[in-house]
């Protein structure tokens, strides 16, 4: 589906990433961790063709990526600019979908079972500013949701809210990730990397190559504690951490 | 809470909303009163008292029949034409500025191409041009609303432009990246990103056009409008018709600028928190 072949961007002369080699298959959840600045967002802006990288190829479907890919969504790390605060929620999560077709209440019931799905029905007639930076996130999310990508990235997406809504959304995502979405997941958080992740990428160095592709083998999967208390789990994230940490 | 205390409160409120209205008033009533004594005790017929300007006022527009809202047949032959040329030329002006200003402010290379002739365009001070479109279009309405939007069109133009320029770049990947038609990018996201710079413009450019609009009526062969009043009454020697025309203005002005600033609150109701929005 994705692959990322000797990709290298820079910043003014300034380099972030170098050699990032990636291969993504259809329908796999890959979580991105790594030290804060080391360029995730930047790896993520080239594969949604907001930034031209300034070396390597990506590639969708075989098909060189130039400009932003159809059928992507993208949870911005900045979420709370990336809704338009003239729009109720309602119509922030409703507006991709007009190029989808379909009729006005239909876009209205998908964005509204969207937002269900969050936990944010209730709020669906305000204004994204009216609400606190945990609930602007899940909009974001919820916008993302209903759009029904088939490449999803995520950055950062579930940093502001508290530890219980997180392990709700990170459940929800594992429920509503289909054979046909792809999905990158940027976090910085290595337990969520590994809990959500089919594998977990570790980017790392300066400038930041892959330096661990890590498969997550979980016997059991789905509910949030005892996935965390399973040995596998334990030895994953030790491992995550350690590829994380060096310098 | 008792029965009483609900029931005064509106008047309570009332109570209120009257101090201060009158304390907002207070000076200007004074310095008005004072006006008042001054010109009575002087009699100089270049400065008549308030009253007579005010009494002089009632006389020519406002003492018509209920039925016609009490306007007096010359408040319609002179009022409505000058309202309806400065509507006409500040629809023009917000037409021609908005479109103009928005495409340049999403094309910074143009923007940059073009500034120094905006920059000269604005500061052309805009009463002199109206014998320009004299001579181009004659005398008569056309003349006046084209000189209305000559210099009404700078001040929306520029912001706009400016407003069209900052929309905040997160707003644009998140259109690029949903695929946004060209027609929801403009219609959600640029312009009411422009919005609140564009009423700002369309502030300044209301002074303007009421400046046009009363220029471009005392030119010679006019025949209506409150220019015209203004300047016949001047050609008469009839001071309290020339002040109570200048009144009248200034109220116009005040009226005009009161209602764009509601429907500019209205506008931007939904904007957002830091602009000190309150919950609609
Ligand atoms: N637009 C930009 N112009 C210049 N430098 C930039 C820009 N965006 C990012 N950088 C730099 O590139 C590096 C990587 O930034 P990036 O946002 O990709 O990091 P990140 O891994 O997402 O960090 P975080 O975890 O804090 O979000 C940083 O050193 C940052 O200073
Ligand atoms: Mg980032």
């Amino acid at each position: 589906m994705l692959q990322i072949d000797g990709l290298g961007h820079a910043y003014a002369g300034h380099p972030v990433l170098r050699d990032v080699d990636l291969t993504v298959r259809r329908g796999e959840l890959v979580s991105i961790v790594g030290p804060s600045g080391c360029g995730k967002s930047t790896l993520l802006r080239c594969v949604a063709g907001l930034t031209a990288p300034a070396r390597g190829t990506i590639r969708i479907d075989g098909r060189p990526v130039a400009g932003v890919p159809g059928g992507l969504a993208v949870v911005f790390q900045e979420y709370g600019r990336s809704l338009l605060p003239w729009l109720t929620v309602r119509d922030n999560v409703a507006l991709p979908l007009r190029r989808r077709g379909g009729t006005r209440a239909q876009r209205r019931a998908a964005a509204a079972s969207a937002l269900d799905a969050v936990g944010l029905a209730a709020v669906a007639a305000r204004r994204p500013w009216q609400l606190s930076g945990g609930m602007q996130q899940r909009v974001a999310i919820a916008r993302a949701l209903a759009f029904r990508p088939s490449l999803l990235l995520m950055d950062e997406p579930f940093g502001s809210v508290d530890a219980q809504t997180r392990e709700d959304l990170e459940d929800l995502l594992l429920t509503v990730r289909g054979p046909e979405m792809t999905i990158l997941f940027v976090t910085h958080d290595i337990d969520e990397s590994v809990y959500v992740g089919d594998r977990v990428v570790v980017l790392n160095g300066s400038p930041a190559g892959v330096v661990a592709d890590l498969p997550v083998t979980l016997p059991t999967r789905g509910e949030q504690i005892a996935t965390r208390e399973q040995a596998e789990f334990v030895r994953l994230r030790a491992e995550v951490g350690r590829q994380v940490r060096k310098a | 809470m008792s029965v009483a205390s609900a029931a005064s409160r509106p008047a309570l409120a009332a109570g209120r909303l009257a101090a201060v209205v009158a304390r907002r008033w207070a000076v200007a009533v004074a310095l008005v009163a004072a006006w008042e004594i001054v010109t009575r005790r002087r009699g100089d017929v270049f400065f008549p008292p308030p009253s007579a300007i005010v009494a002089r006022m009632h006389e020519l527009w406002f003492s018509g029949p209920a039925t016609r809202l009490w306007l007096t047949p010359a408040a319609t032959a002179d009022l409505l034409p000058s309202l309806g040329r400065m509507a006409a030329g500040l629809a023009g002006a917000l037409l021609a500025g908005v479109t103009l200003g928005v495409a340049l402010g999403r094309s910074p290379r143009t923007l940059a191409y073009l500034d120094p002739l905006l920059q000269f365009g604005r500061s052309v001070p805009p009463p002199t041009l109206v014998p320009v479109f004299v001579v181009l279009l004659h005398l008569g309405t056309t003349m006046q609303v084209t000189s209305i939007v000559s210099g009404a069109v700078w001040p929306i133009l520029l912001n706009a432009a400016d407003g069209a320029r900052s929309v905040d770049p997160v707003q644009t990947d998140t259109a690029r990246v949903f695929g946004l038609s060209a027609t929801d990018r403009l219609r959600t996201i640029i312009l009411p990103s422009a919005l609140p710079k564009i009423f700002a413009g369309l502030r300044l450019s209301l002074s303007l056009a009421l400046i046009l609009m009363v220029f471009s009526e005392m030119l010679p062969g006019t025949a209506n409008g409150i220019g015209f009043q203004l300047i016949d009454a001047q050609s008469r020697s009839d001071l309290p018709t020339t002040w109570a025309a200048v009144a009248l203005l200034g109220i116009l002005g005040y009226l005009l600028n009161t209602l764009l600033l509601g429907v500019e609150r209205r506008a931007l109701r939904g904007h957002d928190a830091t602009r000190g929005g309150e919950r609609p």
